[in-house]
């Protein structure tokens, strides 16, 4: 057995002679990663705050000096719009002792008042002021004493990332071979406008954070998985959207990309053919029919379109480390403890379209949060308690690897293979190492 | 689809939820949330007693007995944001129309469902019930507390909330136009909500 607390300890204590590497192999990765407590707390140092993790979406910050509260790893934050509409993500940790700053999910506000003492906060995390400043000595220096800050914060089309990692490349370099399909899915909207609702599903299960990561790169699990969700859909007859994954998935037209820096695709498109495909095998949603004869009537040249976009993306994006675009929803991956996660499911609607678009777009989006989803997260903690047997160390990855013909590259770098492959998870894993190993660039 | 589609059969087809079946909603949000009169005894007590044997058939699974309970033009809704929100422009946990209603009862009955592999088992306490008879629908208004308490995998959990339920006449009875399910924790972190409310 690999000495599993010796790892983590030696690379611990000196980050500069690390060992991870033992526990990360080219087809398999240890148990350890998934159920030690010291890996977790190194993974929330380490992968949230050294590399470009999602924050939260332009949209929840509508104006200027919005406010809405997230995370980065295990640290609150409050991620914020100043006075000329800049974005900024301060810790939620008053510089006093550290009560939380901000108890509220969203607003605006110009400045936070700490309730425990008082002390003032701009939303950018200068410190305005401590009450009855003359109980301080002379060197009580204002300017040292504001809210730590998450260094580097930027928007890609309005998905808003940060890191603490100074030396990290661009949020464009990081996204990489990613940002076209990014564009893709947001180009989807007619003005490029996407609007993350106010409700989302927040489900929350006993694993840890990367099955669900894990999962969002997997075309191997959904004719097992998603069993009920296929039987369901085929109740009225003609089979209906996701159900191609039963038929030879393996040499089937969906591809996955392994997009580079822990990034990948499923491809789902391939399985449509036309305008209108996307639409007419998306599973029934409530007022369907009435909704079809209104789009079909009021805007004959360009209904194909509109019904096309009130259904789902068919892209499955992964952008490492928190970050899953399902269907329409902006899925994020927010680590609770070593063996609990809460994947949030944010709801989005789009501009530039009739308003019976957006209400379909919800209707579409109840789908699959409430039957897909949870057989998934069912499986994850399944895999949790599975993992409990100490004497099997290893989780397998090796499908597709070294099988012929599967894997091609193309000129920029990116591998393509069959939707099975499970190169979503050797690819991420390899980006998981580096980080953990303390890389910096 | 043409012209010719008969809709009729709800269980298939959902012609019917368009823009006045979401501003029914909001009418509804606004009975529920007044302040209504005491009852007759006896309007109280046949309210309670249908939603205890409501509360029977879930509690015993028996959702194909449940589910006869709807009206065919029927909402079942579980929303995310507290007391309903705009479901035009938000997410639900659930809001099944009767053919949606008709796929989660079906989907439920699958035996592939793994978040109900062991089924959840519940049991719920509904009290405070509350009565309103709208004279100008015909509908009845009923409001309640509720408690289920689940029981699945090993796990106990407990779910607080409110019901509004609107009951349409139905020859002798009633029957469910609109069950609206209030968790008191809706737009929180839950673990598999596939249990029925
Ligand atoms: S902890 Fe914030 S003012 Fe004291
Ligand atoms: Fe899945």
């Amino acid at each position: 057995m690999v000495d599993v607390l010796s790892v983590v300890t030696d690379s611990v204590k000196d980050p500069k002679t690390p060992c991870w590497d033992d526990l990360v192999r080219e087809d398999r990765v240890h148990r350890s990663l998934y159920t030690e407590e010291r890996v977790f707390t190194e993974e929330m140092v380490k992968v949230f705050g050294q590399t470009w993790a999602y924050l939260a979406h332009e949209s929840q910050l509508p104006e200027k000096n919005s406010f809405v509260t997230g995370t980065l790893g295990l640290r609150p934050i409050v991620i914020t719009r100043d006075r000329k509409g800049g974005l900024h993500a301060v810790f939620n940790r008053c510089a006093h002792r550290a009560a939380t700053i901000c108890r509220e999910e969203a607003g605006v506000a110009k400045s936070f008042q700490c309730p425990y003492h008082g002390w003032t906060f701009r939303n950018t995390g200068e410190l305005v002021g401590a009450p009855w400043p003359s109980g301080y000595g002379a060197d009580f220096n204002k300017s040292e004493l504001g809210l730590g800050k998450v260094s580097r914060v930027e928007s890609y089309r309005g998905f808003i990332f940060g890191t603490l990692n100074e030396s990290a490349p661009s949020l464009e370099d990081f996204l990489g071979e990613a940002k076209p399909w990014l564009d893709y899915w947001i180009d989807r909207a007619p003005d490029g406008e996407v609007i993350v609702r106010a409700a989302a599903h927040r489900m929350v299960y006993r694993g840890n954070w990367k099955l669900a990561y894990d999962n969002g790169g997997d075309g191997y699990h959904p004719s097992f998985s998603h069993r009920s969700l296929l039987e369901m859909a085929s109740r009225l007859g003609d089979s209906k959207d996701m159900s191609y994954f039963g038929k030879t998935p393996d040499d089937g037209a969906m591809k996955i990309y392994s997009l580079g820096n822990g990034h990948s695709v499923i491809d789902q498109r391939p399985n449509f053919d036309g305008p209108g495909s996307i639409w007419a095998n998306q599973r029934p949603q409530p007022g369907r029919e009435r909704f079809e004869e209104l789009i079909r009537t009021k805007y004959p040249e360009d209904a194909d379109r509109l019904l096309d976009i009130s259904a789902g993306a068919q892209i499955n994006l992964s952008i490492f480390p928190n970050l899953l675009i399902i269907g329409n929803q902006i899925q994020v991956i927010e680590p609770l403890s070593v063996d609990k996660t809460q994947l949030v499911w944010n709801a989005t609607s789009i501009g530039g379209v009739p308003e019976e678009v957006n209400t379909m777009r919800m209707r579409t989006q109840e789908d699959f949060p409430a039957f897909g989803e949870p057989d998934d997260q069912a499986n994850f903690e399944e895999v949790q308690r599975g993992l409990a047997v100490t004497e099997v160390e290893w989780i397998l990855m090796n499908r597709g690897l070294n099988v012929d013909g599967w894997q091609s590259m193309d000129e920029t770098g990116v591998v393509v293979s069959a939707v099975t492959d499970e190169i979503h998870m050797r690819s991420y894993f390899q980006e998981w190492l580096r980080l953990m190993n303390g890389a910096r660039a | 689809m043409n012209a010719q589609t008969d809709y009729s059969d709800t269980s298939r087809w959902s012609y019917h939820v368009d823009a006045d079946f979401y501003a029914d909603l909001d009418r509804f949000a606004d009975l529920f949330t007044a302040d209504w009169a005491v009852a007759d005894v006896n309007v109280a007590r046949s309210a309670e007693g249908f939603l205890s044997r409501e509360a029977r058939l879930i509690d015993e699974a028996r959702f194909n007995d449940w589910i006869e309970l709807f009206t065919d033009d029927c909402l079942y809704w579980v929303p995310i944001t507290p007391g309903g929100g705009n479901p035009r422009l938000e997410v639900s946990h659930a809001f099944d129309d009767r053919r949606r209603l008709t796929d989660r009862v079906f989907w439920l009955r699958t035996g592939l469902a793994f978040s109900q592999i062991p089924q959840s088992r519940t049991r719920r306490l509904i009290t405070n019930v509350e009565v309103l008879d709208d004279p100008g629908s015909g509908y009845r208004l009923v409001r309640s507390n509720f408690i289920v308490h689940e029981f699945r995998a090993g796990v106990g959990k407990t779910y607080p909330g409110w019901y509004g339920h609107v009951l349409a006449p139905d020859g002798d009875g009633w029957k469910i136009r609109l069950k609206q399910v209030n968790l008191l924790d809706s737009e929180h972190g839950h673990e598999n909500l596939t249990l029925v409310f």
